[in-house]
């Protein structure tokens, strides 16, 4: 899927900034600046992933920064960038 | 009803701890165009996953001649809302049409009846339709005042005494009661003035209305005190929940109180009288037993 | 024999007797000069360099401050620079707390100057640092009851105290105000500071308002001082009431600040003459607004007010809503001010304050006592110091003090702080024990102590929501998800040491 450069977010806290940019065809790249690395950090990457996965992008560079989101707001956010991305909304015109 | 920016995630996930009957999460006036889309995903996802407990949930959408507004019904429908709150409706036909794309929703994913409707009217037009646009429809379980553009489109300016809005009030709660659903008024924007937000609510209440919308927690306390509930509504309640538990026990799926059969959100209603009360401090846990 | 002269084999015969020398008249040397200029010549003023010279300091030897001025203090800072450039190594430094100005330690650390520390807490780049490993020796935390009965035991023996004042003269009377028009700064009691003063071998005050003697009403006396160092500075008072506390117009802590207050007033405690404590955290500090409401409506009266004094305490006094005050630390200026001036608000050591071992020390008159955390677990035990990323960022304070000898703690503590989740499993850290904790309130209920079930009682009566702690939890868990282990490593950086002196809890490096 084509990509042009995207983000989605604020750095308030509970909340996650996700930019996406076209991969380099290596898969999915996740650098994670995160205040809960240690004990979400793996949580989080996995939510990134499985929303990009099922969103049919399986090759980017995501850049996240994390002030301590809750899944539902990183799955949000992430989808956000994917459609800024792409172009193709989630939801019917 | 508490007002929570749809752009907000970290006031979305603790919004109803603070106690609110139901909790309106914004999609228009507070969020700018460049970001209607992710507020939406961002709203569709705390939907589904926050447990808000029994807190009545609330959209408001963007209006449906905007690029934004279908969006918002099917987003907020396929996450299960319980209201959408339509802004600015002047006439009963916008109702029809929100009416309109919610089925087409619910039919897609099965669950055709799920979404209440409720109306914020915001002009004089939409007060001068107020009875029409509270029966357009059997999803419309409430309207309110939207003061700020009413007031503008009125030509006039908010005063602290609320007397331009006097016909406005007026009019909603009459249609509201003789449509046989709620009335609620608008905000009160000046946090720091707390003993002005009282009289407010305690005028409004007079008026017949059966809430207060507020935009900050600071304000439920003030909300709570003034609507505590009358000692006849609460010994109501706790017979329409003791004859619940009666059922339970039976295991009977049909509940009547008084010979009149008892759907749930009579229940629903019953349970937060009881805990108005028991909030307000005038009845205790021990007095339930 | 009714001369002088003619008594004088009697007088050298009872001399003898008592085993003293006889009076010798040409010794005495009377000064001339008046009072003002006998001041300026006291043999106590010195500059920094002279007094650590004269102080007999040597490597290795232990060094001690207070932490008055929180995040304001210059103390520290100063002397410990000074201490470098005059060649010292390997000093214990003793602080009673330290905090985010004290980032150049890191650099002192490294060159050998400072290897080992003990202080009640550590924020900011210093703790992170340490946290990871960068010291030989780890950190000695104690609680500040704790630390005034190690030094009052030997258990700490301090070498040379250097103490900020913000006025003194030029004997070492000292205070923690200055009641001269020259004044810079102001903190308040120095509760902190004098137990260092009467215990330590060699004591320097440093001073940014050297006044006229005598500087009375005093809170060290110049008996304890040794030299007495004019400077610039000693700290910003404008920063004393920043860091932890704050007063909030945050919701959630209104919610909690409410909650708690429904908790006390139900308690059973509150009644006429009850004493109560507050913590530092914006939630117990709000909830003293609610309690005010209530003893005005029912007319109680509060006997006494202890701990970290703040504004709302002061008014309350005022008000006479609060007999008397009892200051540590004066958590802002008013209560600043206010020590200055008022006689019922008493400044005390920190051993009168909260040690286990004084019969006499506050805390054991102590009815309620409301208190922050960083994480509660499901046995009641409290952790204030170490973050749930195992990074140290905050102070154990008077925290285990005030637990153990109230008749009733209160922590509150939301259940989450964005994604870090508040009530868990076991604390990351081991503060304060679970056997000394009452009451936790939680923006998602409230959890009572099994051991106080007759409490639990009182407050459902009261219609308060009365939860399990392993439901809160749980309901933690369901929001955030189960978080992974941090990565410790073996390397202990920190230990924690009960207020009784045994050895309580480690803290291990974690992975930078």
């Amino acid at each position: 899927m084509n990509l042009t450069n995207s983000q989605a977010g604020t750095l308030e806290s509970g909340d996650i900034v996700v930019r996406l940019a076209p991969g380099n065809g290596k898969g999915l790249e996740i650098n994670l600046d995160s205040t809960v690395a240690f004990q979400f950090g793996r949580q989080i990457e996995q939510v990134i992933r499985e929303t990009l996965t099922g969103l049919g992008i399986d090759d980017a560079v995501v850049d996240a920064t994390d002030k301590g989101a809750l899944d539902c707001t990183i799955r949000a956010r992430t989808t956000a960038a994917a459609v800024r991305a792409t172009g193709k909304d989630v939801w019917q015109d | 009803m508490m007002f929570v920016p749809g752009n907000n995630p970290g006031m979305m996930a603790d919004a109803h701890i603070y106690g609110p009957d139901s909790i309106m999460l914004d999609l228009e006036d507070s969020v700018t165009m460049a970001e209607k889309d992710t507020a939406r995903l961002l709203v569709y996802n705390a939907l589904k996953s926050i447990d808000y407990g029994d807190t009545e949930m609330v959209v408001r959408i963007n209006p449906l001649n905007t690029p934004y507004g279908k969006k918002d019904i099917e987003a907020v429908v396929k996450a299960g809302v319980h209201v959408i709150r339509m802004p600015k409706t002047e006439t009963a036909e916008e109702v029809v049409e929100v009416e309109r794309e919610i089925e087409r929703v619910e039919k897609e994913i099965g669950c055709l009846g799920r979404t209440k409707i409720m109306a914020a009217i915001e002009s004089t037009l939409g007060v001068v339709n107020a009875y029409a646009i509270a029966t357009a429809s059997k999803r419309m379980m409430g309207i309110a005042l939207g003061a700020e553009d009413y007031s503008a489109n009125l030509k006039t300016q908010r005063t602290p005494g609320g007397e331009e809005l006097r016909l406005a009030r007026e009019t909603i709660v009459v249609a509201a009661r003789a449509a046989g659903i709620d009335a609620l008024d608008t905000v009160y924007s000046n946090l720091n003035d707390m003993e002005t937000f009282r009289k407010e609510v305690e005028f409004i209440k007079t008026l017949g209305f059966d809430g207060k919308s507020i935009i900050n927690p600071r304000q439920i306390e003030v909300v709570n005190e003034v609507f505590a509930p009358s000692e006849k509504a609460i010994e109501k309640a706790r017979t329409i929940i003791a004859a619940i538990k009666e059922a339970e026990k039976k295991g009977s799926g049909v509940i009547a109180v008084n010979g009149k059969m008892v759907d749930r959100p009579v229940v629903i209603r019953a349970q937060r009288t009881i805990d108005l009360a028991l909030a307000s401090g005038i009845i205790t846990e021990e007095d339930l037993k | 024999m009714n001369t002088y002269k003619e008594r004088m084999s009697l007088v050298e015969k009872e001399a003898k007797a008592l085993g003293k020398e006889v009076y010798d008249d040409s010794k005495q040397q009377k000064d001339p000069t008046e009072n003002i200029l006998r001041q300026e010549k006291s043999p106590k003023l010195a500059t920094l360099e002279e007094a650590i010279r004269k102080s007999g300091l040597k490597d290795g030897m232990t060094i001690s401050f207070h932490h008055h001025f929180r995040g304001g203090d210059k103390v520290v800072n100063m002397v410990v620079e000074k201490l470098a450039e005059m060649g010292f190594k390997n000093l214990h430094l003793a602080a009673s707390s330290l905090s985010d100005v004290h980032k150049p330690l890191i650099e002192h650390i490294k060159n050998g100057v400072i290897t080992k520390i003990s202080t009640s807490g550590l924020r900011g780049d210093l703790a992170k640092a340490i946290s990871e490993g960068l010291m030989e020796n780890p950190v000695i935390f104690r609680s500040h009851g704790g630390r005034g009965s190690a030094i009052a035991s030997g258990d700490l023996h301090i070498d040379v105290a250097f103490l900020g004042a913000s006025s003194s003269d030029a004997l070492g009377n000292a205070c923690g105000y200055s009641r001269s028009e020259n004044a810079k700064s102001i903190c308040g009691s120095l509760g902190y500071a004098l137990p260092d003063a009467e215990y330590a071998d060699k004591v320097v005050i440093l001073t940014d308002d050297l006044v006229a003697y005598p500087n009375t009403p005093n809170s060290i006396s110049e008996r304890n001082v040794d030299f007495v160092v004019e400077v610039d500075s000693v700290g910003d008072s404008s920063k004393i009431s920043s860091g932890a506390i704050r007063d909030t117009k945050n919701p959630r802590d209104i919610l909690l600040a409410q909650q708690a207050a429904k908790v006390i007033i139900n308690s059973g405690y509150f009644k006429e003459g009850f004493s109560i404590q507050t913590g530092s955290g914006g939630a117990s500090l709000a909830a003293v607004k609610y309690i005010r409401n209530k003893m005005i409506e029912d007319g109680i009266k509060a006997s006494f007010a202890l701990g970290g004094i703040t504004a709302h305490m002061v008014k309350m006094h005022e008000e006479g809503l609060i007999e008397r005050l009892i200051d540590v630390q004066s958590f802002d200026k008013v209560a600043a001010e206010s020590l200055k001036c008022n006689p019922m608000h008493k400044e005390v050591t920190s051993v009168e304050y909260a040690a286990a071992d004084d019969l006499g020390s506050a805390v054991h008159y102590l009815d309620i006592v409301i208190l922050s955390a960083l994480e509660v677990d499901v046995n009641f035990n409290v952790n204030v110091l170490v973050g749930s990323d195992g990074i140290i960022r905050g102070a154990i304070g008077g925290h285990p003090d005030t637990a153990a000898n109230s008749a009733l703690s209160i922590i509150v503590c939301p259940l989450l702080r964005g994604r870090i989740p508040c009530v868990v499993d076991e604390v990351t850290t081991l503060i304060t024990p679970g056997s000394t904790v009452d009451v936790i309130v939680t923006e998602y209920g409230i959890a009572v102590n099994p051991r106080r079930p007759e409490l639990a009682e009182r407050l459902k009566k009261a219609g308060l929501k009365i939860v399990d702690i392993n439901s809160l939890k749980e309901k933690a868990n369901s929001i955030i998800g189960d978080a992974d282990a941090l990565p410790f490593g073996d390397k202990v950086v920190g230990v924690v040491m009960n207020r009784d002196g045994s050895v309580q809890d480690v803290i291990r490096n974690i992975k930078a």
